[in-house]
């Protein structure tokens, strides 16, 4: 019997084979894995969760679809401002309702169809259509007609048929687009220049849609399927790991484009990012980096936290006693220790926030004056409202958090300040994003951890979010002076008396504080030296088309003019440098006038 | 042997069935669901965005259309020409709603390879050395060679594999340059995860063939073999190893099948995109189909290496028949 003989020579070769032939697949199978170095390699710190931009909402996506696709307006990497990028000329009428774009002439596809206004057309309905449920859609609500189209109802809440609604957005030949909107809006040019408004190629997309109507999301969006317009395009798409990019030689402003390669890895551990980093396979850190050594990275003048408009903030439940008093918000409110908070917890560059618009400023705009920590008066305010040694105890409160070691500090820290100043009991409670996420806005909290990060450059994103029918709002907090306020301001474009109103809403939002602002946020870069055309702007917003490497003089004449930090880090990109073709040829033709 | 296959085949279908019922059920119990973020989308456009994956529809019928194979989708039944059947009974784990350029197929086509290449190199290494070296602490017993290696193999088992991921790290990568120190792609990338993966396999492998081997040459047979005049290590390899290596092979089942869907821990470290590290993250992203699509794989492969574990046996120890399993 053959199972009385097991340890028969025969076996035990064949058992022997089993790990050799098991090693030989799995190299094998990393044989097709091989990929040269791209020119530039960032951390995107995770995968994209889809590179239509009609689908993607985060700023990950938004690094990727810049390099792909070019919509009417961009941002520009110093400052962050929007810029036109396609569009050639912008007229606005005397009301202004109507916006006329002339697109810049000659623009293709990376497949080499050109690129006309009738593709804007289909894209800003397609953008709108139920049926692409984008999440940006909303923000596009102020164009004539597109409520109506991505909500499939009308003013009067009657059903409508999306084929049968007239969208403000119409090409009126090949290189104008008229844009009609239903309120002057200030921030108009600022939307156009968000990557979600990008256009896609209708084309290749139907085509998709007809081959496979159910797969076709996945088939239109795979490399070498995938066409664009932007200077890069995919060349291969590793889920989890990276997406390599290829310049675009059809781009319109190719010249101008210097990295050939770029690579995108989708690294969540941030030692291991790092790790990379130190070790020059990478050469930027998308910010996150590892909390314990930053005050190691200051020193280094490859670490620059720069002001980022985000803010930390606590939101209060306003439809819970006690907390439904604002003399107890107030007294929360003037008990946090800030100071503490960012200059011994977060140790970055962090700054203490007192108003609802971080940093206290934005363009023009600039927060009124807040009240700051006070010990006495929050002691008072709380025993007005009747709490206190004198009065009825205030009960336990409980700060909700999403699972996070720096959350799990913070709220320690303002919990140990509440309960020393007011003698509150404090309860932590930590849950992972989702379930948080959902207590949050069905009102299951006390007090809870939020932050907001600005979408473009207005203020009026940050105030939009506490307005009562805002689905952000989720503290309860009403009021109609602040709605009235917004409102107004929405249809106003003079910058000093929007502010003006602004500032009006503001006063009463910090009067009443359903929330507690914390801090205000910083960009955490970590990137080579040598990199160039990396902008610093508060909505830390990089356009992959400006990269490039600078050579040493240039190097060195970076050094010189920044000179920030002490600690030189030597860098791992090319000493020679990698200059677009436009700037080749602007350096061979100054160096020629200097001698 | 045809009644065993027939009888571990229903027993398959039939373990699967109730995971995927149970984790689909679990799932939607769970607060929160794919599209609720911090940032709440309006609530017409989350109404079509669940429309889009049939979330707006009665739970029976979404657990139907998953299943399959019958295709339910808003098409109607049957009504879709291109593609009639769907579903997981059909072989389609559905769209991913984190991943929305992919499809469950093509996630788990992509990231398995990796994580089953990975979990071979691990076991490879891990099974031949970790029985080498519980055969020879069993042969040695008591000497210091066996006191040096049960040692080791107590640190195996005792150290966190982010430990000695980090260690290996540190040491051949960032001090030593010998290796790169993250990514996948080239065999290279794959040697030091695989020793941190295989580490504590390896660890236990020898601690259980040396216990299992010293429990068996205390046996009558294994006495005979000795008395009988054959060498010791004869002795050690043909008759006391069949026995003896029992324990370390049930264990090596579900242990193949935990180290071959890949771990979290260590692909997070080593940033390889295998399929350890969607079991978590697709659960904490509320991302029904690639939870349910890894959960049928894990539970798949878990059963077949069960079964594989059960007819090692028949053939390690005489007093078990196939026919009774």
């Amino acid at each position: 019997m053959a199972s009385r003989r097991w340890a028969s020579p025969l076996w035990v070769a064949a058992l022997s084979l089993v790990p050799l032939a098991l090693v030989a697949w799995a190299w094998s199978l990393t044989l097709a894995r091989a990929l040269p170095r791209a020119d530039f390699v960032f951390n995107n710190g995770t995968e994209v969760s889809s590179l239509d931009p009609a689908a993607a909402n985060g700023i990950p996506e938004g690094r990727v679809i810049r390099a792909l696709y070019e919509g009417l307006y961009t941002r520009e990497p110093i400052g962050g401002n929007a810029v036109p990028a396609l569009a050639a000329n912008t007229e606005l009428s005397a009301d202004r309702l109507t916006y006329i774009f002339k697109l810049k002439p000659g623009i293709v596809w990376s497949n080499g169809d050109p690129l006309t206004a009738a593709d804007f057309e289909w894209n800003f309905r397609r953008l709108l259509d139920p049926e692409t449920a984008s999440p940006f859609a909303g923000e596009l609500w102020c164009i004539r007609g597109a409520r109506e189209l991505n909500t499939g109802r009308d003013a009067a809440d009657t059903p409508v048929e999306p084929g049968a609604v007239a969208l403000g957005v119409k090409a009126t030949d090949d290189a104008t687009l008229v844009i009609e909107l239903v309120a002057p809006t200030a921030h108009f040019l600022e939307l156009l220049a968000a990557y979600q408004l990008s256009p896609v190629h209708r084309a290749s997309l139907e085509a998709a849609r007809k081959r496979s109507p159910q797969g076709w999301t996945s088939e239109w969006t795979r490399p070498g399927a995938l066409v664009g317009n932007g200077p890069y395009v995919l060349a291969e798409r590793r889920l989890n790991d990276r997406i390599r990019l290829v310049k675009n030689e059809r781009y319109w402003d190719a010249d101008s484009v210097a990295m050939r390669t770029i690579d995108a890895l989708a690294i969540e551990d941030a030692t291991t990012a790092f790790n990379l980093y130190f070790a020059g396979e990478v050469d930027w850190l998308d910010g996150n980096v590892p909390a314990s050594l930053i005050d190691r990275l200051l020193a280094r003048d490859d670490f620059d936290p720069e002001p980022y408009f985000g803010l930390y903030f606590y939101r209060v439940n306003t439809t819970k006693p006690p907390l439904d008093d604002p003399r107890v918000r107030r007294a929360l409110y003037a008990t946090i220790n800030r100071v503490q908070i960012c200059d011994r917890l977060l140790e970055a560059g962090q700054k203490p926030a007192y108003t609802l618009v971080p940093w206290g400023h934005m363009g023009s705009y600039s927060s009124p004056p807040a009240k700051k920590e006070d010990l006495e008066g929050a002691r008072q305010a709380l025993a007005e409202a009747g709490f206190g040694p004198e009065g009825k105890p205030i009960g336990t409160l409980r700060i909700l958090y999403n699972s996070s070691e720096q959350n799990r500090s913070i709220a320690e820290l303002v919990a140990n300040d509440w309960s020393e100043y007011l003698d509150i009991d404090v309860d932590l409670e930590n849950q992972e994003w989702k379930s948080y996420v959902d207590r949050q806005s069905n009102l299951q909290y006390d007090v809870s951890r939020s932050s907001w990060i600005c979408d473009y450059l207005d203020v009026l994103n940050f105030f939009a979010v506490f307005t009562s029918e805002s689905d952000n709002n989720r503290t309860g907090w009403k009021n109609a002076d602040y709605d009235k306020l917004i409102a107004e301001a929405r249809g106003i474009v003079d910058p000093g008396a929007r502010n003006a109103l602004l500032r009006r809403a503001e006063t009463i939002l910090l009067d009443e504080l359903p929330i507690l602002p914390i801090y205000s946020y910083v960009s955490q870069n970590l990137v080579d030296p040598r990199v160039g055309g990396f902008g610093v702007n508060p909505l830390n917003e990089q356009n992959p088309k400006y990269w490039y490497w600078m050579d040493e003089p240039e190097l060195a004449r970076s050094r010189r003019a920044q000179n920030k930090r002490e600690k030189k880090v030597s860098s791992h990109g090319p000493k020679e440098g990698l200059y677009s073709p436009k700037a080749q040829a602007e350096r061979k033709a100054g160096g020629r006038t200097r001698k | 042997m045809k009644r065993f296959v027939l009888r571990r085949a229903l027993g398959l279908v039939l373990t699967v069935w109730i995971v995927v019922t149970t984790a689909f059920l679990m799932m939607r119990v769970v607060p929160g669901g794919p599209f609720s973020a911090e940032r709440r989308l309006p609530a017409a456009v989350l109404a079509n965005v669940e429309a889009r994956y049939h979330l707006d529809w009665p739970i029976w019928r979404q657990y139907l259309q998953y299943l399959g194979p019958l295709n339910l989708d808003s098409h109607g039944l049957l009504g879709d020409r291109e593609r009639p059947f769907g579903g997981v009974l059909a072989g389609d784990l559905g769209p991913s709603f984190r991943y929305r350029d992919y499809t469950v197929n093509q996630i788990l086509g992509e990231s398995l390879p990796l994580s089953l290449a990975l979990g071979s190199l691990a076991l490879a290494w891990a099974v031949t050395v970790g029985t080498t070296l519980g055969i020879l602490a069993a042969a040695r017993r008591g000497t210091k060679l066996d006191l040096s290696l049960r040692l080791v193999a107590a640190l195996g088992i005792a150290l966190p594999s982010f430990v000695i991921a980090g260690l290996l790290v540190l040491v051949f990568s960032l001090a030593l340059g010998w290796s790169p120190v993250a990514g996948s792609s080239t065999f290279a990338h794959f040697v030091l995860p695989s020793l941190a993966l295989g580490a504590p396999v390896a660890a236990y492998v020898a601690r259980l063939v040396r216990t299992g081997l010293i429990e068996s040459l205390s046996q009558d047979y294994v006495r005979t073999a000795v008395a009988k005049g054959l060498p010791y290590s004869t002795v050690i390899l043909r008759h006391a190893a069949r026995g003896g290596l029992l324990p370390a092979v049930s264990y090596l089942g579900p242990a193949a099948a935990g180290v071959l869907t890949g771990s979290l821990v260590i692909e997070r470290i080593f940033a390889i995109p295998g399929t350890g590290s969607h079991f978590v993250a697709s659960a904490l992203s509320r991302d029904y189909t690639l939870a349910l699509g890894v959960t049928i794989v894990y539970s798949v492969l878990i059963y077949s290496l069960n079964a594989l574990v059960d007819f090692a046996y028949t053939r390690l120890d005489p007093r078990i028949a196939l026919e009774e399993l």
